[in-house]
């Protein structure tokens, strides 16, 4: 059992539903007590979608179990699959309808339809949301493709040549409910294009069944966010031999090897080489001479898995900031992130508890957070500027305009979004500088509003309860003076650093001098 | 009785579970936590209703079943005692704890009244623990307040003495209104339930008269009568009728003349009928469908179609219980079609035959209704906003006509000249 305040992921159907809702002729009919339905409003109010997602819930109620649930399941999927006609059928059960066993996916496979049925398995008490998502569009192109398995041969990368057309891709993975997917999808395939590179398939956001049926159209498969497209590239590729990309374009530097790593895999020549780092104004922007400020930045980042690691590598390589804090809720990608925190001489943070994520930040003490919606709020509540660069989705991330994470735009919309907030945080800090002229107005708020001003109280008031460290260590008046000088966001880091470096000395009492030694210490 | 029509459906239904009334009973006992003892499902629906993420560290959560508290019942028992000790040490504060069911745990009979017997002697003096169910299988939306305050109930003292006890959630500001009222009407001892703090129950019994102020407490209204207390019969204080008639039933209750009352009511009602005007001009002739979720959808219709002139086409409901609404179908119009239960898809071909001015649903159902072209009010504001009483009747037609006005705007011919 876990106390669980809030999550960062849904349960394993709410995933099979992002599927769903993200296709066209597909039903899925779900065994579940009333009150699940509440999911239809992530799809209807978070993403604004017009239409209701494909989802018969069986409402069972308390007297229903001890009569036959299994009837109430053949109905509904009479009703469904008479009132909406889908091409392929879905069916599977929420956490309550997992423990009846009424197994409606067997139920449905004897009802005689001759449409593909899909049987989902989401173990509701092991799994959650990814997983159920990347585990019903595995099980669906599985499904939909198996029969050509045995007959086809293996699909060679270089087929376009023998067939004297451009070469074909899928883009698999973007679905609704993920992180700005319906732009991303967009970017990417106008830089496919402009390679001269056609698109067969997108899925599973805007694809039929049949769309599918003709994955296989294509010479190789795009896996543009692992968390979903993984498990059904993988099995594409062992047994129709589909080679698939594993580059994420997010970002300058794996934009461009992700152009290149198709261009390899098609054995396509790469003609426009030169062109490709002026696609977008983030390199120049981030070279120019007002970015300096941007140096060494200290940046916290927490979010899903493929989101978190571009960022890390976009923070570091192509912005200049130091990342001081990386981490997953992601548990599926958690040997990835560990991978890549441990090249940043971090240890990941792998955890789907948001206090846990507010503690190491905390304890980080970043100038700037790449985080959820969750994490945006404990970033306001700590004074620290944030922008959010992941799922788990809020009506905010599906914004009115264009706004891709990908490619050459994405990197655009990734500079405004990450220097934004620290323009503004620097708008703080010159406050924190001037607050004692004359001219300035007492109470002058910065978008941050009061928090930041009890960022200050917090290392103070703690200092104040905690007067005398663990180790007997004591702030002097000329210390603690000291110490309030130093900017807000990094006073955290100053005054442990200091304590380290006392403890390490044997010093017993800290003075303004102190601070200057630890400073020039640890520099 | 007047001569509505009464249905019953059955099929697929598009509502809430009990677990939702959480979001609201929190707010109103701040010293209150409660726990559900469920699935992932479950924190994921609560956190999609309340926007969690607002709290820096919500009052309430869920313990989530694994695999393995699935296996064995005692380590279950075991996992939550664990789980309720953690919560305790980091939440001092917390002086009353629900153990609130959810289908899961009702499903493999989780025994939460014998786990809060247990952790009542071991936190005696320190936190108080009470147990219900929000099971989806087992409630709709609002009737897991119903369940909460039935749990309550028990832990309430008896006494005799004469009071006017208010049953049900009401913004704090409307209470204080209603209490306002009834002192002027002469009845000094009214107390509310639940109470603003959970420890500071009301005491009951004999002479204690209940007035509900929701409509969904069928089990709380049955428990109370038992512990000896009088139903004061009347309709819900939603719109200016049906809060009239609700004092009206109060003075009855103790005596005071029907005189009094409007002597005190009567500057209250004009000043709110005018306030009503500009939105019964909206919603004028207008038709209406309600389709069941909150529990409301009687009162409510009662008051559009009284009040501001609406034409009901349609009245679902969740479930009903005639006794306990006896007085507000009394005041429908005859041939009122009510329909009980749900089916969801076979309501809404109904709503697109009916061709409806304005439909009441949940969230689920409001963006793509809006985008065939049907304007909607979502059924969940009507238990976070303040709508009851005279002095609110405008806010709550305001419900009603502002998506209608929004869809003038939107739609007026004024803005189609580029």
């Amino acid at each position: 059992m876990e106390l669980t305040l809030w999550t960062y992921e849904g349960p394993p159907h709410v995933g099979a539903m992002r599927i769903a809702s993200s296709m066209k002729d597909i039903h899925y009919v779900l065994h579940a007590p009333q009150g699940d339905t509440y999911a239809d409003l992530l799809f209807t109010m978070i993403e604004r979608r017009g239409q209701r997602p494909p989802v018969t819930y069986t409402t069972f109620q308390a007297r229903d179990l001890g009569g036959d649930t299994a009837e109430l399941v053949k109905k509904n999927i009479k009703e469904a699959v008479e009132r909406f006609k889908p091409k392929t059928l879905l069916v599977g059960e929420s956490c309550t309808a997992e423990l009846i066993q009424d197994q409606p996916g067997a139920l449905a496979k004897g009802m005689g339809f001759d449409m593909p049925i899909v049987n989902l398995e989401l173990p509701a008490y092991s799994k959650k949301e990814n997983w159920g998502a990347s585990e019903t569009f595995y099980q669906l192109t599985r499904t939909l493709l198996k029969e050509k398995v045995s007959s086809s041969e293996k699909i060679s990368p270089l087929r376009w040549k023998e067939l004297g057309r451009r070469p074909k891709v899928n883009i698999l993975g973007p679905s609704l409910l993920g992180f700005r997917c319906r732009d991303d999808v967009i970017e990417i395939q106008r830089i496919l294009s402009e390679q001269g590179i056609d698109t067969n398939v997108v899925a599973p956001l805007g694809a039929s069944p049949d769309d599918i049926k003709r994955l296989i159209d294509a010479e190789i498969n795009i896996c543009l966010y692992q968390e979903i497209a993984e498990a059904s590239c993988e099995w594409l590729r062992r047994n129709f031999g589909m080679e698939y990309t594993k580059t994420i374009p997010i970002g300058i530097k794996n934009t461009v090897e992700f152009i290149n790593e198709v261009h390899n895999k098609l054995d396509l020549p790469l003609t426009n080489k030169e062109e490709l780092e002026h696609k977008s104004k983030l390199p120049w922007y981030s070279k120019s001479v007002d970015s300096n400020y941007l140096t060494g930045k200290r940046v916290f980042i927490f979010g899903d898995g493929t989101h978190a690691i571009a960022a890390a590598k976009i923070a570091k390589e192509e912005l200049g900031f130091e990342v001081v804090g990386l981490g997953t809720y992601s548990r599926e990608m958690a040997r990835q992130v560990r991978a890549t925190a441990k090249e940043l001489n971090l240890e990941a943070l792998i955890t789907n508890n948001y206090l846990e994520v507010e503690d190491a930040m905390k304890k980080a003490a970043p100038e700037l957070i790449l985080g959820t919606q969750m994490e945006r709020h404990s970033a306001k509540r700590l004074g620290i500027p944030c922008s959010v660069i992941s799922t788990p989705m809020h009506v905010q991330d599906v914004p009115a305009r264009y706004s891709p994470q990908m490619g050459w735009e994405g990197a655009n919309v990734i500079f405004d979004d990450w220097v934004h907030p620290l323009m503004m945080g620097l708008e703080e800090h010159l406050i924190d500088m001037f607050k004692h002229d004359f001219e300035f107005v007492d109470g002058h708020q910065s978008h941050l509003g009061h928090t930041a001003t009890k960022t200050e109280n917090f290392v103070n008031s703690e200092d104040k309860e905690d007067k005398n460290s663990k180790e007997g260590i004591i702030w002097t008046e000329s210390g603690r003076a000291e110490l309030t000088k130093v900017p807000f966001f990094v006073r955290g880091k100053v005054k442990t650093n200091t304590e380290k470096y006392a403890i390490l000395r044997g010093i017993p009492e800290i003075s303004d001098e102190t601070l200057y030694d630890a400073k020039a210490y640890f520099s | 009785m007047s001569k509505v029509k009464f249905n019953k459906e059955t099929g697929p239904r598009e509502v809430f579970c009990g677990l939702t009334s959480i979001v609201w009973l929190h707010r109103r006992m701040p010293d209150a936590f409660f726990l559900v003892v469920g699935s992932r499902t479950c924190a994921h629906l609560i956190q999609s209703a309340a926007g969690v993420m607002i709290f820096a560290e919500p009052r309430f959560g869920t313990a989530i079943l694994e695999e393995k508290d699935l296996a064995g019942l005692a380590d279950a028992h075991e996992e939550l005692d664990r789980v309720v000790n953690d919560l305790i040490a980091r939440r001092p504060e917390i002086k009353t704890l629900f153990l609130v069911g959810s289908c899961p745990s009702e499903v493999i009979k989780l025994d939460l009244a014998t786990v809060a017997e247990k952790l009542n002697k071991r936190f005696i003096g320190q936190v108080r623990f009470v147990n219900y169910s929000g099971s989806g299988i087992e409630t709709t939306f609002t009737q897991g307040e119903d369940g909460a305050l039935k749990a309550l109930i028990p832990l309430m003292e008896s006494s005799n003495e004469e009071k006017l006890l208010l049953v049900g959630t009401l913004a704090n500001n409307v209470e204080d209104r209603f209490k306002k009222i009834f002192r002027n009407l002469g009845i000094s001892n009214i107390e509310s339930f639940p109470p603003r703090q959970s420890t500071e129950l009301p005491k009951i019994g004999k002479n204690t008269k209940v007035l509900l102020t929701q409509p969904y407490l069928s089990d709380t209204v049955r428990d109370l009568k038992h512990r000896g207390c009088e139903i004061i019969s009347a309709p819900f204080p939603l719109g200016i009728e049906g809060s009239t008639k609700w004092f009206l039933a109060a003075a009855k209750a103790f005596n005071i003349s029907e005189l009094k009352l409007h002597e005190i009511i009567s500057p209250l009602i004009n000043r709110s009928k005018l306030a009503l005007e500009s939105h019964k001009e909206i919603l004028k002739g207008k038709r209406l469908f309600l389709l069941p979720e909150s529990q409301l959808e009687i009162s409510l219709a009662r008051f559009l179609h009284n009040e501001c002139e609406m034409d009901l086409i349609e009245v679902g409901t969740p479930y009903l219980n005639k006794d306990l609404m006896k007085e507000e179908i009394n005041l429908l119009p005859d041939n009122t079609k009510i329909v009980e239960g749900q089916h969801v898809e076979k309501q809404l071909d109904r709503v697109r035959e009916s061709n409806p001015d304005l439909v009441v649903c949940g969230m689920g159902l409001a963006n793509p209704l809006e985008a065939e072209g049907i304007s909607t009010k979502w059924s969940i504001e009507m238990v976070f906003s303040p709508i009851h009483g005279i002095d609110q009747a405008a806010d709550l037609a305001g419900l009603f006509s502002k998506p209608l006005k929004r869809n003038q705007i939107l739609t007026s011919k004024t803005l189609v000249t580029h």
